[in-house]
């Protein structure tokens, strides 16, 4: 034969893999999570745009800061910080000034990631702790919410956006006064049922509405079909754990269904809890934050199931309307325990007696 | 087709497993045909699991094709065959496929031979004892023809105390690329059908389930056919998963079995045999010969001529690839399948008795397969739904990475593994977690070693 001999190269098996990468999963997160952010644009105007261009800016910056400080090649490409970017935006109200928000990505980026060590190490969800931060630091500007579909917000910025850093935000009282809104009284659906004089908003909010994110709230918190059909498309992909956003319906429907029966008249209906506030992005886009969620198929259910009835019983008897982002966290912190707990059954051992001779 | 069956419900299987790209079109419907002898042949003495064989043969010494060259060294070992007759050019240390040279007998051809088996006697099978069967299987040196290599006599003992009733045929074949066990089935079913007797009779089963994946419609219906009317053997199909021919897959998945962890199959009544080997054993067992060749699917993208060739024990893997040809680009060669073979060194390895493909995989598609980069593991889970066993790979991975390897061991039950390679295949970080497993697994027994 006059063929030469090939060059040999020598692997270890498995010799095939055809797995989505880490930068390919989060870059479908980055295009799940476009078609949210465009909505945020389109109800709350160039506010938004300008509040997630530069949240996105700041988290990315941070990343690749640290990254030169440790002398370590940069994970900026990995989007994964884009992620926490987008994520950290759609939590904040849509007026909020931008120097806060840039506060917020810094702090999530530089806090809950970088000191942890970077991707796969975090145990909180970076966008979380930033939004925690924030709520803690700014607590007036955070629930200041300003009316959707306000109409010229396609050329006119909501004053609060420029506030000139470490000063007071700008009132926007006034403002939405000069809008004439019918009916907008500055609270959330979820603030009215909290601290609503008397009148239940479960009553006067219409949950479709609310569902199909009609109502005031963060910048992406309120279309709840928008983000299950971006988490749909995830879940097709199997780049997002379906069965935890699954987890926490039911954890949040079963508690939220229980109150609800014990006296309808105080409590909110279980679909007004699904729809309201941050529930369907922090059940779609949060809690299922692969890295601080747990790995096990059981625990993947307890997570989610944990979270969905502490998200009813802050929103209920907490000090605060909404509660997923806390709830969330604590599932976060509670995850290498329940990961701990819920190891799965290895083949042919027995943790109880075989059923078959 | 019902709903149930469109969806998969109601088809035997495990839970989790992987699917990967099949690629076996180009190999599943060629007729097995023979490859020529190569002008000398490399027979190793550990082609098995167990105890080296011992040779019986010195150089210079001429031998016919069929007759023993080395001894089985006690119970857990098997003998040798001369795969062609010739003469032996010597005993000495080859290269193998596992990479450190090791002892084997070198047999250079005579090239006027007809090479037809001479050696051997006939012998009526169903007036043998069991013990006589075991002992008769062992003259054959047949050993797991899927790839484990494990001698076949061993399996047919039972362990005082157990008792077998189900006799498995594996003819899942889940492993991408390869074809020979559907074409054994295809073209050897009688055979098939003898061996299965065989086995049946020296473990003592009073029945035989031939486990196949749902995508050698063919190779079932064919089976089906040839079934003996009295039920005692019958034909499982299972879904096309991998890995559904791991046994204890396959035992989970037909008869809901699970064998406990660290034990045999034995243990809960079944007897696991490759197709392939049971239909060797059904010609070679009634005329006392020896196992000399055996069926290899040489594919891949790098090969000229792919297909199911019947291939002398020995042949070194130069000779096959300048037999069919190969491309260019050629980088890479796999003994086995591309999710556990091994990849080789040298082309002077030779085909051995556990050796059931041969892959040649070529530039393009290596690096298609090779992670561009090492990510940190982002704990997606991925690896934990994949996992036959049901392991907790990211778990392990992590305390590899710690070197924790007695944890692994003792807390996550690192020895329950078996390399499939599921959680590699997922891995979205591209970390090499078998390999991990394996050098884990590796520096445990080391360390056990040198502490007895």
């Amino acid at each position: 034969m006059a063929e030469k001999a090939p060059i040999i190269e020598l692997r270890t098996a498995p010799h095939v893999r055809r797995a989505p990468s880490v930068d390919q999963i989060m870059r479908n997160v980055v295009y799940a999570l476009l078609p949210v952010c465009a909505y945020a644009i389109y109800s709350f105007g160039i506010s938004a745009l300008a509040l997630i261009l530069v949240t996105v800016a700041v988290c990315a910056g941070t990343e690749q800061l640290f990254c030169r400080l440790s002398n370590k090649p940069t994970t900026v490409g990995d989007f994964s910080a884009v992620i926490t970017g987008m994520l950290l935006t759609l939590t904040l109200p849509p007026g909020f000034p931008l120097w806060m928000a840039a506060v917020a990505g810094f702090v999530g980026i530089a806090l809950a990631k970088v000191m942890f060590g970077g991707i796969g190490l975090n145990v909180f969800n970076p966008a979380l702790v930033g939004r925690a931060f924030v709520q803690a630091a700014f607590p007036v500007a955070i629930t200041t919410w300003t009316p959707a579909f306000a109409p010229g917000r396609f050329t006119e910025f909501i004053p609060s956006t420029w506030t000139f850093p470490f000063a007071e935000p700008i009132a926007v009282g006034q403002w939405v006064k000069d809008l004439a809104v019918d009916g907008f009284s500055g609270a959330t659906p979820l603030a009215l049922q909290k601290f609503g004089d008397g009148q239940v908003a479960h009553v006067t909010t219409n949950t479709t509405d609310l569902f199909m994110g009609m109502t005031a709230g963060s910048a992406g918190e309120t279309s709840a079909l928008l983000i299950l059909i971006c988490g749909a498309y995830l879940a097709v992909r199997r780049m997002m754990d379906w069965r935890i956003p699954a987890a926490m319906i039911v954890g949040t429907f079963v508690t939220a269904g229980i109150f609800f029966m014990v006296d309808p008249n105080t409590y909110p209906t279980p679909l007004f809890m699904l729809s309201a506030g941050g529930f369907m992005l922090g059940a779609t886009f949060m809690a299922s934050d692969m890295t601080a969620s747990p790995v096990t198929p059981a625990g993947v259910w307890v997570y989610g199931i944990l979270i969905g009835f502490l998200t009813v019983i802050i929103r209920l008897f907490g000090g605060l309307p909404e509660g997923v982002m806390y709830a969330i966290l604590f599932g976060n912190a509670a995850s290498p325990l329940i990961n701990a707990v819920t190891q799965p059954r290895v083949y042919g051992t027995r943790r109880k007696r075989k059923a078959e001779p | 087709m019902g709903v149930m069956q469109l969806f998969g419900f109601g088809k035997a299987t495990f839970s989790h497993g992987i699917h990967p790209p099949e690629y076996k079109e180009t190999t599943d419907s060629e007729k097995i045909r023979r490859l020529s002898f190569a002008p000398e042949m490399v027979l190793p003495l550990a082609q098995h699991f167990g105890k080296p064989s011992v040779p019986i043969v010195h150089s210079g010494q001429e031998v016919v094709r069929g007759e023993p060259i080395a001894r089985a060294d006690g119970f857990m070992s098997v003998p040798l065959h001369a795969p062609a007759t010739g003469v032996i050019k010597k005993i000495g240390l080859m290269a193998t496929a596992r990479g450190p040279k090791a002892d084997a007998i070198v047999l250079k051809l005579h090239a006027g031979a007809s090479q037809e088996v001479l050696y051997g006697a006939p012998q009526d099978v169903d007036n043998l004892a069991p013990e006589e069967i075991v002992k008769a299987v062992q003259d054959t040196g047949m050993v797991g023809l899927g790839g484990a290599s494990f001698p076949t006599h061993v399996k047919m003992t039972v362990p005082k105390g157990q008792e077998v009733d189900t006799v498995m045929v594996n003819g899942c074949e889940c492993e991408p690329y390869l074809t020979t066990d559907h074409r054994v089935m295809m073209e050897y079913s009688m055979d098939l059908f003898a061996g299965i007797r065989i086995a049946m009779k020296a473990v003592g089963a009073e029945r035989a389930i031939i486990g196949v994946e749902d995508n050698k419609p063919d190779a079932i219906a064919a089976l089906r056919e040839a079934c003996p009317k009295d039920g005692t053997v019958t034909v499982g199909v299972m879904k096309t998963k991998y890995p559904q021919g791991a046994e204890k897959m396959m035992i989970k998945a037909l008869l809901h079995r699970e064998v406990p962890s660290g034990g045999y199959p034995s243990a809960v009544g079944v007897s696991v045999y490759n197709v392939a080997t049971l239909a060797q054993l059904g010609v070679l067992l009634p005329h006392s010969q020896g196992l000399i060749e055996r069926v290899v699917t040489i594919a891949g993208p790098g090969i000229k001529q792919p297909g199911n060739y019947l291939v002398a024990l020995g042949t070194p893997l130069r000779f096959v690839l300048e037999q069919l040809g190969f491309h260019g680009d050629a980088r890479q060669l796999i003994l086995g399948g591309p999710m556990m073979g091994v990849s080789v060194s040298s082309l002077d390895v030779p085909v051995t008795k556990g050796v059931s493909g041969i892959l040649v995989l070529t530039e393009e598609e290596k690096s298609a397969q090779i992670p561009k980069k090492v990510w940190p593991c982002i704990k997606c889970a991925k690896c934990v739904q994949a996992c036959p066993i049901h392991l907790n790979p990211a778990e392990l991975g992590m305390l590899a990475a710690k070197r924790q390897y007695e944890t692994m061991e003792k807390e996550f039950h690192l020895n329950d593994c078996f390399e499939c390679g599921c959680c590699s295949y997922v891995c979205p970080s591209g970390i090499p977690l078998v390999q991990y497993f394996r050098i884990a697994k590796a520096i445990n027994r080391e360390n056990r070693e040198r502490a007895a």
